[in-house]
């Protein structure tokens, strides 16, 4: 169905990453260097989670009218396909750049903050709708932390960007300065599908098929949650959203009762987790609307809110340019009435706590970058 | 009317201890928690496990990872099949307070000599006027 | 004040079919009788060889006395499940078990690395079940343990023991090397199909060598736990979207100690994700959800208990009532029993199709 009134907020855009070279300007000389002598800048970047030809990278009609390539790749373009049709209030863009696969981590962080400065230099600056996730590189967190901490002051960046699967289950305490760092600034972290494959993508080794892959983000989302469950990472920072994207939700009822269960059983072994798991995963975790992964029929998708027992939770996302819907349907239908206005808006708005004050903050940005 | 039931000398459980008693066709296990005792149906409230033949533990408290504490050492009781946890005390489930407690009953200590007064039953053996017993009123 | 006692309720009337059962052996001693002298040998000098850095036990020690329900160590000694006396007892009487499908993970040879040495074992525990087991109490069913990384031997084991009427199905890990559904494993799904034997996805306790999650690998038990499930999805995803089951129509999966909400959840993302991705994988003339639908059945164990018991409703119809069937994890610490496991009403069809009708129909029991 079309939204029914203006002014979303969508927290799952996408940027489509542009030639290297175009980032070589936000880099130190040494990088520059590296870059253009050893051809680094000569092919593409492209994340195996995201080829950029797949069909659910970018929605037909979008790439038609960008002659085939990549859409998202322009302001104006994100504006006529995306912002303008649909009236959104704010878009919170993410740049899902291939450098966090990269293994030489001082690479991978020189990229990002290549990355980083880029988004805030060709689109925050030149567009009051849009907001950013910051990229960090987290094989290596104090890296990871100075990029934040560089970009902190910015509150047009809202988030911090990690993909579901890297290097080590998100909770471990390694990555902990991160969530700090996080916190401490009023940042979100932003938890997104896809992996660096540092593992084979299942607990069982190696798919076949990208299909395969993209299915399975559900499975790696669910670990992600016991992961930062079983870890203390919610006690441990209470004030931290850990927002899903690119998730879909069908899966949480699941996640729901076998963590509660488990819990009355196994607590002892993490006894920092003091109340019912599933309660707190209500509270601190947010999930995506999209890939809408039910039947578009109200009676199923009733049910599934009912078993997911909370109106906060959900939080409206066009995953643009990815296809995930057709024409301006841009919500599935069968949407509980009630909970469309806390899906666009309101729980939005609930997961990012900077969105409640950048857009102040957004006025001052503008000016200054004007002057 | 509730018949008094003769479960056990008192001396029969140290401090720590338990034991397992039927009385009138139900399975019930006696604590002596630090000299106070108490008695509980031998059936998990949540799926049947034998509760009284679990783990008699305390219990795992902790202010933040990486922060293990045991408190209330002997105090609760760990159930055989799943491991949800009871306490001795209440019969209260650790995890659910307030939606899941094991069945209790109370434990009296009484005098030999009072008993001899009768009624009462003690199934299992025989009550002498000198010792204390265990009471367990049904 | 209390709660009131939950009363024993009346006799179980309906005898049931438990689908998990795990016997064990007390010792190595017991599998000597069906092992050549050379690999009791072997089983002593160097001992197992799998994925991971302990050899006996796995790395997330367990929570309840080592995993298993801490009433049922046997009085003389041995682990639970290797006194039939205890499990008989405990178990197979009081809840009534007609048929009890065991599922022997130890010892197996499932997770060892030196092939020759885990075709010896697997061939051993598949005796053993039958002489020390069956033979002793014929309620019980074999299940053919296979050794998923050497599809030659499994084939063979799986022909061989067609034949034998003590057995029901083929026991295979989900933490295969591979996910299942890769062609080197379509041997044995021949196999399978041909000798009508439906394909039981139990967990192996040790890991096949690829970290339990796509993150890496997790910290703590309480973890390790939950990719049970997690590692049995992919394994569906990946029997599913390989095309098992175009190639081989009549192969029946039967996913056991898996969880099965996440079930219906995954075959409608797998369509939904598949009506834009088709062209991957052509091979496919279905909707990934109808294989779900027609290949698979679930069994119960551990059991989902929902806030609202009324929502086991709503999985149990979207799965289908023909597709779920009770089982119990004897003697592990994480057991249901029949008495208590499914909290909510159901009709008397349907219970006795959860209990009973549904594992005599895939397995064939009478
Ligand atoms: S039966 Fe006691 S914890 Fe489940």
């Amino acid at each position: 169905m079309k939204l029914p009134f203006k002014g979303a907020i969508d927290c799952d855009v996408h940027l489509a990453m542009p030639p290297v070279k175009t980032l070589l300007p936000f880099m130190s000389d040494y990088w520059q260097d590296q870059i253009v002598t050893r051809y680094i800048d000569r092919s593409s970047f492209a994340l195996m989670s995201y080829p950029s030809n797949s069909p659910l990278s970018g929605r037909a009609d979008w790439r038609a009218e960008n002659g085939g390539a990549m859409p998202g790749a322009s302001l104006a373009q994100l504006r006529s396909q995306l912002l303008d049709p649909f009236e959104h209030k704010i878009a919170i863009c993410h740049a899902l750049h291939g450098a966090i696969a990269l293994y030489n981590e001082d690479m991978g962080a020189e990229f990002c903050t290549a990355v980083n400065r880029w988004v805030a230099a060709e689109w925050l600056d030149h567009e009051p709708r849009l907001r950013a996730s910051i990229l960090v590189h987290a094989q290596n967190p104090a890296l990871a932390v100075a990029e934040i901490e560089r970009c902190a002051g910015d509150s047009r960046f809202v988030a911090v960007l990690l993909p579901v699967m890297g290097d080590s289950p998100l909770g471990r305490r390694i990555y902990w300065p991160i969530f700090e760092a996080a916190q401490k600034h009023g940042l979100s972290v932003c938890v997104h599908a896809g992996s660096t494959f540092r593992n084979p993508p299942t607990g069982t080794g190696w798919t076949s098929y990208q299909t395969e892959d993209y299915i399975g983000q559900s499975v790696a989302f669910q670990n992600l949650i016991i992961s930062l469950l079983a870890e203390g990472v919610f006690q441990k920072f209470p004030d931290l959203t850990f927002v899903c994207l690119e998730s879909g939700f069908t899966w949480m009822p699941t996640l729901l009762w076998r963590s509660a269960k488990a819990w009355r059983g196994v607590r002892a072994e993490v006894p920092w987790i003091d109340r019912n798991p599933a309660s707190i995963v209500r509270e601190r975790i947010k999930l995506s609307l999209r890939p809408f992964d039910a039947p578009e029929d109200p009676d199923i998708i009733k049910r599934i809110f009912e078993q997911i027992n909370c109106e906060d939770m959900l939080v409206f996302s066009t995953d643009y340019p990815h296809w995930q819907f057709e024409g301006d349907n841009t919500l599935p239908d069968g949407l509980p009435q009630e909970l469309i206005q806390k899906i666009l808006i309101d729980n939005p708005m609930a997961s990012f706590p900077r969105l409640q004050s950048s857009t102040r903050a957004h006025a001052r940005v503008t000016q200054e970058v004007a002057s | 009317m509730a018949k008094k039931y003769v479960a056990a000398a008192a001396g029969d459980i140290a401090e720590g201890g338990s034991k397992l008693v039927s009385i009138a066709g139900r399975d019930i296990g006696i604590f002596n928690v630090s000299g106070s005792f108490f008695a509980l149906a031998n059936r998990c409230p949540h799926a049947g496990g034998s509760l009284c033949e679990g783990f008699i533990t305390g219990i795992a408290v902790s202010g933040g990872p990486n922060d293990y504490r045991l408190e209330r050492t002997g105090e609760f009781l760990r159930c055989p099949w799943h491991g949800w946890e009871f306490d001795i005390r209440t019969g209260q489930s650790w995890c659910d307070p307030n939606s899941m407690r094991a069945r209790q009953f109370a434990v009296k200590v009484e005098a030999g000599a009072d008993l001899a007064k009768g009624p009462y039953i003690a199934e299992t053996f025989e009550v002498k006027v000198e010792g204390e017993y265990l009471v367990i009123e049904l | 004040m209390n709660a009131p006692l939950r009363e024993v309720k009346a006799e179980q009337r309906l005898m049931i079919v438990d689908c998990d059962i795990h016997p064990i052996q007390r010792s190595n001693r017991d599998l000597y009788p069906f092992l050549p002298k050379h690999w009791q040998q072997h089983m002593e000098t160097f001992g197992p060889h799998v994925r991971q850095g302990l050899s006996e036990r796995i790395s997330w020690p367990r929570m309840m006395a080592s995993g298993q329900r801490a009433d049922a160590y046997p009085k003389e000694g041995g682990p639970p499940g290797s006194s039939y006396e205890l499990m008989k007892r405990q178990h197979l009487d009081p809840n009534g078990v007609e048929h009890g499908m065991l599922i022997a993970l130890s010892k197996g040879g499932m997770e060892e690395r030196n092939q020759d040495y885990a075709a010896a074992l697997m061939s051993a525990v598949n005796d053993w079940q039958v002489e020390c087991w069956v033979k002793v109490d014929p309620r019980l069913r074999a299940g053919v343990v296979i050794v998923a990384d050497d599809p030659e031997s499994s084939v063979k084991e799986i022909e061989k023991r067609a034949a034998q009427k003590e057995f029901s199905q083929i026991i295979i890990s989900p933490r295969s090397a591979e996910p299942l559904g890769r062609r080197r494993f379509w041997p044995i799904y021949e196999a399978a199909q041909a000798a009508g034997f439906p394909l039981g996805i139990h967990p192996a306790a040790i890991p096949g060598g690829a970290p339990s999650t796509g993150a890496g690998w997790p910290t703590y038990y309480m973890q390790e736990h939950y990719t049970f499930g997690s590692a049995s999805e992919s394994v569906a995803i990946s029997l599913v979207m390989e095309g098992v089951f175009e190639r081989f129509p009549r192969l029946k999966i039967a996913m056991i100690e898996s969880g099965f909400s996440w079930a219906p959840t995954l075959g409608w993302r797998m369509d939904s994700i598949f009506e834009r991705m088709y062209k991957e994988t052509p091979h496919l003339k279905r909707r990934p959800s109808e294989y779900m639908r027609e290949n698979f059945w679930f069994a119960t164990q551990p059991i989902e208990e929902p806030e609202n018991p009324q929502h086991l409703i709503d999985i149990f119809e979207w799965i289908g009532w023909e597709k779920i069937m009770f089982s119990s994890d004897y003697p592990h610490w994480d057991f249901d029993d029949p008495r208590y496991a499914i909290s909510v009403k159901l009709s008397e069809v349907n219970r006795a199709k959860i209990f009973r009708d549904n594992a005599k129909a895939l397995y064939g029991l009478s």
